[in-house]
C-alpha cells in the first residue's frame, strides 16, 4: 500500500479547505466500512472520490452529510465541527448532495422539488404560512421564480417544469436533482455518481457543466464517480478508497499511475 | 369500459374548457352560501339537522387527521386520543365537574352562579386545541423518531392508553375529593355554548349549533388550504415521499413531523370539545379504538391527502352513520323479513364500503391533485413520446 501525499495542484495563493475529514471510521457491527480516512477538499476545487464497489465511498458521503454518524474521527466544515450534526443542520451550513439512485419526491412537480430544496433558506413558519403576510407571499413567489431559473440553468425546458418528477425521463431527473441541491445555495456540492446511466456524450456535457457550475456559483464539488474519463477530465484531485481505506490521493495523472490503485482496480498482477 | 371512460374524460375536459376561469371561486362561494342557509330548509330539531351537525364535526376531525396521515404520511391509529382529550377539555373547563373551583369567564348568567370551572365555549375551544397540541408533542416526541409501521403501532398504543385512563380516571384523585374523569358515568351537565346577545344554545333548536360547527369547519378548512401550499406543506409531502432526501434538503425531521402531528391533534381536540357540549356528556365509553379507524376511513374514502376529499369523506360517513343507516334504512331488513336492525351491522357496512372503494376507486372520492396526476392522463404524453421514438439514443434528454 503506497500513499501519495501531494500538495493541492496549481491553485493560486492560499487554499483553504472547505471540508476536512480527520481519521474518520465507520463500523456497522463487525464490518468496517470506512477505516481511518483523512482527506480535505480545497476551496473552489473539484475533487473525485473513486474506488471499487463496496469501497465505502457512499458511506463516507453519508457521514459528510450527517445521515450516518462516524464511529470515530471528526469532520470539519470550514472551522465548524459537523461530526454529530443533523443532516438538515449540515445542509443549512452549506452542504448539498445528490443521490446515487435518484431520490426525487416523485409525487411533486419538478418545480416543487426544487422549491423543497430552498427549505433551509426560507423563513415562513406555521403562522406565517397560515396568515400569509406580504413578506411570506413575496418569499413564496421569489422561491418559485428562482426554482424555475435553476431548472433552466441545469438545462431543462419550460414544459417539463410542471410535470411530476416521477414522469420525467431519467436524464431530466438527474438534472432536477442537481437543481434541487443547488437551491439550498451550497458552498459544497456532493454528487454521488452523477453520470451513472449516461451515454458518453451526456457524460461529457455533464463534465463541462460541473466546471461551469463551480465557476458561476463559486462552488466546491466533491463527486463519487466510476467513469474514469470523467474523473480524469474534471478533477483537480482524486482520493482513492479500497476496502474502506484511503490508498492514494493526488493529481489524477499521479493517481492513475499509482501501482496500489492499479492493483485495487485490476487485481494483483502476477 | 375503458372506451367509455376515455369518452367521459374527453367530455369532461370539453366542459371544463368552456367554463370561465373564475368557476372554482364561484363554486366555493355557492357552497358557502348553501352551507349557511342549509338549516332554514329543515326543521330546527329534525333528525337530519342532528345528522348534519355530527357530519360536519366529523369533517373537522377528518381534516385534522388528513394533515397527519395524508400530508405528512404518518399513519396515526390513535387519533381517538385527541377526540377524548378535546372532549375532556370541555368537561374540565365547562361544567361543575371540578366543584371546588370557582372560575367563570364570559358565561351565561346561570352558569356564572354555579360552582366549578365555567369558561366561554370559544375559550374552551382554544384551550382544547392547545391541550391537544401539547399532548401531540408529548406523544409525538418519542413516537415520531420511528418510521412507517412502527408509528402506527405506537400511536395505536397511545390511543388505547388515553382510552383506559379515561375509563379509570375516576380513581385518579386530583385533590379536594375531585377526580380526573368520571369514567363510564360521564361528566354530565356540561355548559351549552353561550354568546352574549344570542344566549345559551338549546337542543330544541339545532340551528345555532350547526352554524357554530360550520364556522369551526371553515376555520379549519382555511388553515388546511393555506398550509397545503406553503413551505411547511411541501416539507410534509417531501417527508412522506422520501425521508432521507427530505432531511438532506434541510428539512428538520422530528420538528416538521411534530408540527403535523400537533396541528392534526389540535383540530381533533376542537371537534372533540364540540362533541362534548353537543352530546351534553363526556363519557369514557365514547373513546373506542374503532373510532380511530372510523376517522381514518373518512380520510381514505375521501382521498388520502386531499383537503376536499377529507371534507366529503367526513360528511359522507357522518350522514351514513347518523342518518342513512339509523333513520332511513334501519327497518329495511325487517321489511325484507329479517330479524335485525341495520344499526347492529353498521361496522360491517363500513367495512364493505371500504373494500368496494379500494377496488373501484383506490385514490378516493376526490383524489389529491398529485395522486390524480400520478394515476391518470399525465402519464400518457410521456409514454407516447417513448413509443414514437424508440430508436433515438437517450431520447429523453
Amino acid at each position: 500500500m503506497s500513499s501519495i501525499e501531494t500538495p493541492p495542484p496549481a491553485s493560486p495563493a492560499v487554499t483553504l479547505s472547505v471540508l476536512r475529514a480527520e481519521h474518520v471510521t465507520k463500523t456497522f457491527g463487525g464490518l468496517v466500512a470506512v477505516n481511518d480516512v483523512s482527506f480535505d477538499v480545497p476551496e473552489h476545487s473539484i475533487v473525485s472520490l473513486i474506488g471499487p464497489n463496496g469501497a465505502g465511498k457512499t458511506t463516507l458521503f453519508n457521514m459528510l452529510t450527517g445521515l450516518y454518524r462516524p464511529t470515530e474521527g471528526r469532520i470539519l466544515l470550514g472551522e465548524r465541527d459537523i461530526t454529530r450534526a443533523r443532516p438538515d443542520v449540515i445542509t443549512k451550513h452549506g452542504v448539498a448532495r445528490t443521490f446515487q439512485n435518484i431520490r426525487l419526491f416523485g409525487a411533486m412537480t419538478a418545480v416543487e422539488n426544487v422549491m423543497v430544496g430552498h427549505h433551509a433558506r426560507m423563513r415562513a413558519g406555521l403562522f406565517g404560512s397560515i396568515f400569509r403576510s406580504p413578506w411570506v407571499r413575496r418569499e413564496e413567489r421569489d422561491t418559485r421564480e428562482h426554482s424555475r431559473e435553476l431548472l433552466a440553468y441545469v438545462g431543462l425546458r419550460e414544459p417539463v417544469f410542471d410535470r411530476l418528477a416521477s414522469h420525467l425521463p431519467y436524464g431530466d431527473q438527474r438534472r432536477v436533482e442537481i437543481a434541487r441541491a443547488l437551491a439550498s445555495q451550497p458552498k459544497l456540492l456532493l454528487l454521488d455518481e452523477p453520470t451513472a446511466g449516461m451515454n458518453p456524450n451526456e457524460s461529457q456535457a455533464l463534465t463541462e457543466f460541473m466546471r461551469r457550475m463551480r465557476d458561476d456559483l463559486k462552488l466546491t464539488i466533491l463527486l463519487i464517480e466510476h467513469d474514469m474519463k470523467v474523473v480524469m477530465g474534471v478533477s483537480e484531485r482524486v482520493t482513492v478508497l479500497d476496502y474502506g481505506k484511503k490508498i492514494a490521493e493526488g493529481e489524477p495523472a499521479v493517481v492513475r499511475a499509482d501501482p496500489g490503485v492499479i492493483e485495487a482496480y485490476l487485481g494483483k498482477q502476477a | 369500459m375503458s372506451k367509455l371512460r376515455a369518452r367521459l374524460r374527453k367530455w369532461r375536459e370539453a366542459v371544463e374548457k368552456r367554463l370561465p376561469p373564475w368557476r372554482s371561486r364561484a363554486l366555493a362561494v355557492s357552497l358557502l352560501v348553501i352551507g349557511i342557509v342549509l338549516p332554514f330548509l329543515f326543521s330546527p330539531s329534525s333528525a337530519f339537522m342532528n345528522a348534519t351537525i355530527i357530519a360536519v364535526a366529523y369533517a373537522v376531525m377528518s381534516l385534522g387527521l388528513n394533515i397527519v396521515v395524508g400530508f405528512a404520511g404518518l399513519l396515526d391509529l390513535g387519533y381517538v386520543a385527541f377526540y377524548a382529550l378535546g372532549a375532556y377539555s370541555l368537561g374540565w373547563l365547562g361544567s361543575g365537574f371540578f366543584f371546588k373551583a370557582q372560575v367563570h369567564a364570559l358565561v351565561s348568567p346561570v352558569a356564572s352562579t354555579l360552582p366549578g370551572v365555567h369558561l366561554n365555549f370559544i375559550l374552551i375551544l382554544i384551550g382544547a386545541a392547545l391541550i391537544c397540541a401539547a399532548a401531540g408533542v408529548v406523544i409525538g416526541l418519542p413516537t415520531l423518531r420511528l418510521r412507517g409501521d412502527y408509528i402506527a403501532i405506537v400511536t395505536l398504543a397511545f390511543g388505547e392508553i388515553i382510552a383506559v385512563v379515561a375509563v379509570n380516571g375516576q380513581g385518579i384523585h386530583v385533590g379536594g375529593g375531585m377526580t380526573l374523569t368520571a369514567g363510564n358515568l360521564g361528566i354530565s351537565a356540561v355548559d351549552s355554548p353561550y354568546f352574549p346577545g344570542i344566549g345559551s344554545f338549546s337542543l330544541l333548536n339545532l340551528r345555532p349549533w350547526y352554524w357554530l360547527i360550520f364556522a369551526i369547519l371553515l376555520v379549519v378548512l382555511f388553515v388546511n388550504l393555506r398550509l397545503r401550499d406553503s413551505r411547511l406543506g411541501r416539507a410534509w409531502v417531501a417527508l412522506r415521499e422520501d425521508e432521507v432526501a427530505a432531511v438532506s434538503m434541510g428539512i428538520p425531521l422530528v420538528r416538521t413531523k411534530l408540527l403535523a402531528y400537533s396541528i392534526g391533534a389540535a383540530f381533533g381536540g376542537m371537534s372533540g370539545a364540540f362533541f362534548g357540549t353537543y352530546y351534553t356528556v363526556v363519557n369514557a365509553a365514547q373513546f373506542q379504538f374503532g373510532f380511530s379507524i372510523f376517522i381514518l376511513a373518512m380520510v381514505i374514502i375521501g382521498g388520502l391527502g386531499s383537503i376536499w376529499g377529507a371534507v366529503v369523506g367526513g360528511l359522507a360517513l357522518g350522514y351514513i352513520n347518523n342518518y342513512l343507516i339509523p333513520v332511513v334504512l334501519n327497518n329495511l331488513p325487517s321489511k325484507l323479513g329479517f330479524n335485525f336492525q341495520l344499526t347492529s351491522v353498521e361496522f360491517g357496512i363500513f367495512g364493505f364500503l371500504l373494500v368496494i372503494m379500494m377496488l373501484l376507486r383506490p385514490q378516493g372520492l376526490i383524489p389529491e391533485r398529485r395522486r390524480r396526476l400520478e394515476l391518470t392522463a399525465e402519464i400518457a404524453p410521456a409514454d407516447a413520446q417513448l413509443a414514437e421514438a424508440p430508436g433515438t439514443p437517450g431520447g429523453g434528454t
